[in-house]
Order: structure tokens, then sequence, then C-alpha cells
């Protein structure tokens, strides 16, 4: 049963399994293991982003494309979902269409870019999705009167879904049960079911294909298999799963902005989270995301602590200063291109006896 | 064309086939006169086209190595923006140091302080783009995937280690006196930097192309776009040239960023990856690796941007876009395809 949910893809590592049974456990009951409103931001975050990377992950490490326009996908979920919610209203039926229309426009944007530039070597799609994607960003910061330029957009949710909605009047384990924690469990619960999905995706007939395709080319082609009709129907569905984490951060946020969805530093992120995580396996995804959720938004405080120590070395403490994070991470993530191109979870994998 | 390449002898192409690949270069004047009915107005054309010939050529400074390190090594760095902002904060560094100079009135003293902001620019990236070859583009040679992903690595490192050198404020400096205020052409105003910008940048397409076309060195480059294997069986050592290329490529991206530097008068760490975009669609639509053509596919872009920019503001990023569009469907392989004999 449980590895038919898993698509018989187990993690094959029990160092592995652990981890991944702690961040489930942990991401399940978050709001009871780790109260507060900081530590549930994080949560949901990292639900949102394991999708997103995974999503990244079905196009960079099964097809072997590297792409920069996937922050617009996500960003196109978060705007129909934002702009439904905001034109017409808070009720589900907008926040239905508004998610459904964004997964078509993502789909279709991923076709248009897929059939015009997949035919031609990965260098040029890179180049083509990272000008495509930027002047897509610059675009929705001009377009004020629709997106809200800069500011982004304010919107209501349903009610159930925010704080102000009560289900149970006393506390449950000292939580209060309202809207937000409903809202929670329906990011988590989605995010889980779109990373089963995608496992069932990756590990169809389809999902193999694309490996081939990826490894060989050419040789994928001479057996048989439209190279190109492969490389396009696997950006199509990694922009449709990108489309629906944006949706869902949409929701979470009750606020869409570039910022938040749109800006080049979420690309480098999710590459950052692929890549150290470890390209080619989900479980990739589901480890980069936590860790650099986590240390992002924890790891600060920590670096905080190291300046004070190195104050007295001036270089050093510049170095080390929390806003500098992103370098050390920059430095890891070549090292693991270089060293271990399977990242975390290929390192846990090889090392099992 | 590609039948041309393996043929024993040099053919006389017919006319007709002359013709047809130099059609390109017209592309420019007709998008200069398209500017003309579209905006009406002479004097402001002329302003909006002098404008977009010159941040066109900045482009092409910045645009030429990087398409010329594709056609020789078949490496695409997208790091390179890395070089463009690196060089942008040295030379200003220097200009703040010279600020006696930039300040006097003086052209010689003026010039002489931009030369000085420029040469310390151009070292510094040239040494950087050293650096970047040996540790980070040589150990992933032939595998693209790697190379998108590392060289992307170190564009965000060196960005980082912008802001621990420099701090993570935007920096401010005015042009130097000479380079002020603007020259009155019947109605038009022109900025002087400007024409400065598009002589240097006319000055560095016209060396670039004596030194491709008339020096062993051009001549060993283009062959090694052509057939690099070939030029390694004759006894050159192309790893070299490659690295000479490569510093070369990253000292001009340095040069670019203190010329784009001193038109913008702000620079800021991210300023690389945002012209990378347009350094990308430039390329693209020039053929990778051609160096002509990235010169069109640059004026294109700049004089359309600009002009686009006082038609309709808002869209003055997605009509470069639509360029490139338009471009790849008239030819795929960009402007100017350069065929490899592989």
């Amino acid at each position: 049963m449980l590895t038919r949910l898993l698509s018989g893809d187990t993690p094959r590592s029990g160092l592995l399994t652990l981890l991944l049974v702690a961040v489930l456990i942990s991401l399940a009951f978050a709001p009871f293991l780790f109260p507060g409103t900081k530590s549930l931001e994080t949560a949901a975050r990292i639900c949102i982003f394991i999708v997103l990377v995974a999503s990244y992950d079905l196009l960079l490490g099964y097809s072997g494309i590297v792409s920069f326009a996937h922050t617009m996908f996500f960003g196109i979920g978060a705007y129909g979902t934002a702009l439904a919610l905001s034109t017409s209203g808070p009720s589900y039926w907008s926040l239905a269409w508004g998610t459904l229309a964004g997964m078509l426009v993502a789909a279709a944007f991923a076709l248009a870019i897929g059939l015009f530039s997949l035919r031609v070597k990965a260098i040029f799609f890179a180049m083509v999705t990272l000008a495509v994607a930027s002047a897509f960003a610059v675009f929705v910061s001009q377009m004020s009167w629709l997106t809200g330029g800069e500011d982004g957009l304010n919107y209501k949710i349903p009610r159930e879904l925010t704080p102000a909605f009560k289900l149970v009047q006393e506390k449950v384990f000292g939580v209060r049960i309202n809207g937000k924690l409903l809202a929670y469990y329906l990011v988590f619960f989605a995010s889980l079911a779109l990373f089963l999905v995608m496992l069932r995706i990756v590990n169809s007939p389809f999902g193999r294909t694309l490996k081939a395709v990826r490894d060989n080319a050419f040789r994928a082609e001479a057996i048989g298999y439209k190279v190109v009709w492969y490389r396009t129907t696997a950006t199509v569905l990694s922009a449709v799963m990108a489309a629906l984490a944006g949706s869902l951060l949409a929701i979470w946020l009750r606020y869409t902005g570039p910022a938040t969805t749109l800006s080049m530093e979420i690309m480098i992120d999710i590459l950052l989270m692929v890549v150290i995580g470890g390209m080619g396996t989900l479980y990739g995804a589901v480890l980069g995301a936590t860790l650099f959720i986590l240390a992002q938004t924890y790891l600060q405080n920590l670096m905080g602590v190291a300046v004070e120590a190195t104050s007295a070395v001036p270089l050093v403490s510049t170095l080390v200063a929390p806003e500098r994070w992103l370098l050390w991470l920059g430095v890891l993530f070549i090292l693991s291109v270089y060293f271990f191109p399977s990242g975390i979870v290929g390192r846990l994998r090889a090392g099992r006896a | 064309m590609s039948e041309t390449a393996i043929k024993p002898r040099i053919e006389k192409i017919p006319l007709r086939e002359q013709v047809l690949q130099k059609l390109p270069v017209l592309l420019v004047p007709v998008l200069a006169l398209l500017g003309l009915v579209a905006i009406g107005n002479p004097a402001s054309w002329l302003t909006l086209t002098v404008a977009g010939l010159a941040m066109g050529m900045m482009i092409f400074i910045m645009a030429s190595g990087l398409t010329v390190v594709f056609g020789l090594m078949d490496v695409i760095n997208f790091g390179h923006g890395a070089f463009v902002a690196v060089g942008a904060f040295v030379g200003f560094t220097v200009l703040a140091w010279l600020a006696g100079w930039t300040a006097s009135p003086s052209v010689m003293l003026n010039l002489a302080a931009v030369l000085v902001a420029i040469l310390a620019a151009m070292v510094v990236t040239g040494l950087l783009g050293y650096a970047f070859e040996r540790v980070i583009v040589m150990p992933v040679y032939g595998e693209h995937l790697k190379q998108i992903l590392v060289t992307m690595g170190g564009l965000i490192v060196a960005q980082q280690m912008i802001y621990v050198v420099w701090g993570p404020d935007e920096l401010h400096i005015s042009r130097p006196e000479a380079f002020q205020g603007s020259v009155v052409f019947g109605e038009a105003a022109i900025e002087k930097y400007r024409l400065v910008a598009v002589a240097i940048g006319l000055a560095l397409f016209l060396a670039m192309r004596h030194v491709l076309k008339n020096t062993k060195v051009g001549l060993l480059v283009r062959a090694g776009v052509e057939n690099g294997e070939m030029v390694e069986a004759l006894g050159y050592r192309i790893r070299r040239l490659f690295l000479i290329v490569f510093m070369t490529g990253s000292a001009l991206a340095g040069l670019g960023g203190v010329m784009w530097g001193l038109y913008q008068e702000t620079i800021t760490a991210h300023m690389g990856s945002e012209i990378m975009v347009l350094v990308f669609i430039v390329v693209i639509i020039g053929g990778l690796g051609s160096v002509e053509g990235c010169f069109i596919g640059a004026l294109l872009v700049g004089l359309l941007a600009n002009y686009t920019a006082f038609l309709a503001p808002k869209v003055a990023l997605i009509s470069t876009i639509a360029l490139m569009v338009v471009i790849l469907m008239w030819r795929p392989q960009g402007l100017y395809p350069v065929v490899k004999a592989k």
C-alpha cells in the first residue's frame, strides 16, 4: 500500500527514510509541535516550496532542461488566483476558476516557449527562458492597473480560511483551531497530493522515457521516441505544477506581488534547493527545500552570533555577516555541482550498505 | 549555406545569395526609418537614434566576448554579468579616487581619469576572467547542463563578493565635466556622452574586425570557431587561445560595465544580471558565435528599446523579446549562423 502510494520509488536508504519521515511528521503536525506564527509560516513555505522545487526537478533533474522561467509559471499561478479573488470576491468559486485559469495560462506559455526553443541546444533554451522571464517580471510590475505593480495585490480569501473563523471555541493541545489552521492543512494536503502525483509521473513509463531522453537524446530519437514531444510535455507539466504551487502561495499569504513570486532571487533559490537536495530525485526536492528554508529563516541568527565572535577580524566578520549567507550557499552550490551532482539524496543512497 | 563550408574550393557565390546573406545589414537602417515614420518629429528621432546607437554599442561591447567564447569553445558563461558589475565598481572606485581630475574643467584631465578607470577595470576583470576560467569553467567542458549551473553559481558568488567589498548600497558618481551636457544640432539635443559611447563602440568593432580578419590570432580564432579539433591537430594550443579570448571577453565586459555605469551614473551589484537579459537577446538574435551578427543585433535592440521607450514605455522590454521571436522565425539560428564543421 505504502509502496503503491509512493509509486514504487521508495527512499532506498535508512537515513534518508528517517529524514523524510521526520520532515513529513513535522509538517503534518507543525501547528501542534511548533506553536507560533513564525514557525507556521515557515512550515507552509516549506510545503509550497517542496512542490515548486519538485516541479523544477521534473525539468532539470529528469529531463536535463535548464529553465529560468520557473518563477514565471509560479507567478502566473499566484496571480491567477489573486486576480480572481480580488475581482470577483472571496468565494470558493473564484478560487477555483482563478487557479484553473492560472494553470491553463502557464501551460500555454510553456507550450509556446517549448515548441519555439526546445528543438535546439540546452543553452539556447536557458537563454530564451531567462530573457522571457525577466521581461515578464518587468511587464507585470508595469501593468499596475491590473496587477498592482510593485506593490502587488492584497485580497480576501474565503472566510473559513482566515484566522477570524473559529471552528472550535476551546483550544486543543493549547492551539486555537481557527481558519488559519484550516488554510495550513489545505496547503499541506494539497502539497502532499501534488508531490505524490509528481512521484507517479516520474515513475511512469513517461518518466522513464524522459530519463532516456536526458541521458542520450540522439539514441532515444533513434529508438523512435519523439524527443521534442517528450521535452515539451515535461515543460508543460512542470509549468502546471509550478502554477499550482503559486496558487497555494497566493491562498496562504493573501498577498501576491512580484517580490514573492517573480523575482530572480526566488529562481536562484529554487536552483540551489534542487542541486543541493539532489537532481533527478524528487526526495531531493523535499530535503533541499526544507534545509534551505530552515537555513534562510534560522541560520541567519546563527551567523549573527558568528559575526560577534569574529568581530575583531575585519574581513572575516563581513564574510560571515548574516546578509552574506547566499555567498556561502553559492560556494556550496558550485562544489555540489562538481563533486556531488546527485546532491544529499545521492550521497545518502550511495552510502547505504 | 552549410554546403559552402565543406566545398573544397571557394566558389564565387551567385549574386542572389550574396545579397541574401548581406540582407541583415539592411535591418538597422530599415528600423531607423520605421522609427522616423512612427515618431514623426525629426528632432526627437535624432536624439532617440543616437541614444539607441549608444546603448547598442555598449551592449555590443559586453556581448562580443560572450559570443566569441561560445563560438570557440561551446561555452556560454551565465556569469558574464558579474564581469560587467565588477568592472563598473572598479571603474567607479578609481574615478572616486581621481575626483580632482574629473571635477576639473580640463578635457585632458577628464579623459585621463576615465582612461585610467577603464584600464583598471579591464585589468581587474581580465584577471577575474582568468580565475573564472581556471576554477569554474575548466572542469566542466563539454557538459552544458553543468556549465550553466556552475557559471550561475559563479555569478551568485561574484555578486555577493561585490557586497562584501563595496557594501550593500548602490554607488552614484557624476560624469566628468567634459562628458556632461549636450550638443545641439538644429532642434535636437544630443548628450555628449552618447556620442563618445558611439565612437568607442564603433572603434572597438572596427578593431575587432581587423584583429579577426587580418592577424594570425584572429585567423586562429576564426578557424577554431569553425573546427577546433583541426586547429589543434595542426599544432596550435587551442586551450591557451581560448583562455586569451575568455580573458579578453571578460575585460571587454568590464569596459562595458564602466561605460554603462557612466551612462546611468548609478550602479548596483545586480546591474550585471539585469543587463545580461539584453546581452542574451542580442547574442541570440545575432546567431551564437557571430561577431557581426552580435553587432547588428545590439544596434537593433538599442534602437528598438529607445523608440519603444518613447512611443509606448510600458512595452519596452517586451518589444525586444518580440524582435527576438520575429528574427528567430525568419532565421532560426540567428542573423548570421555560425557554421560548425563538426
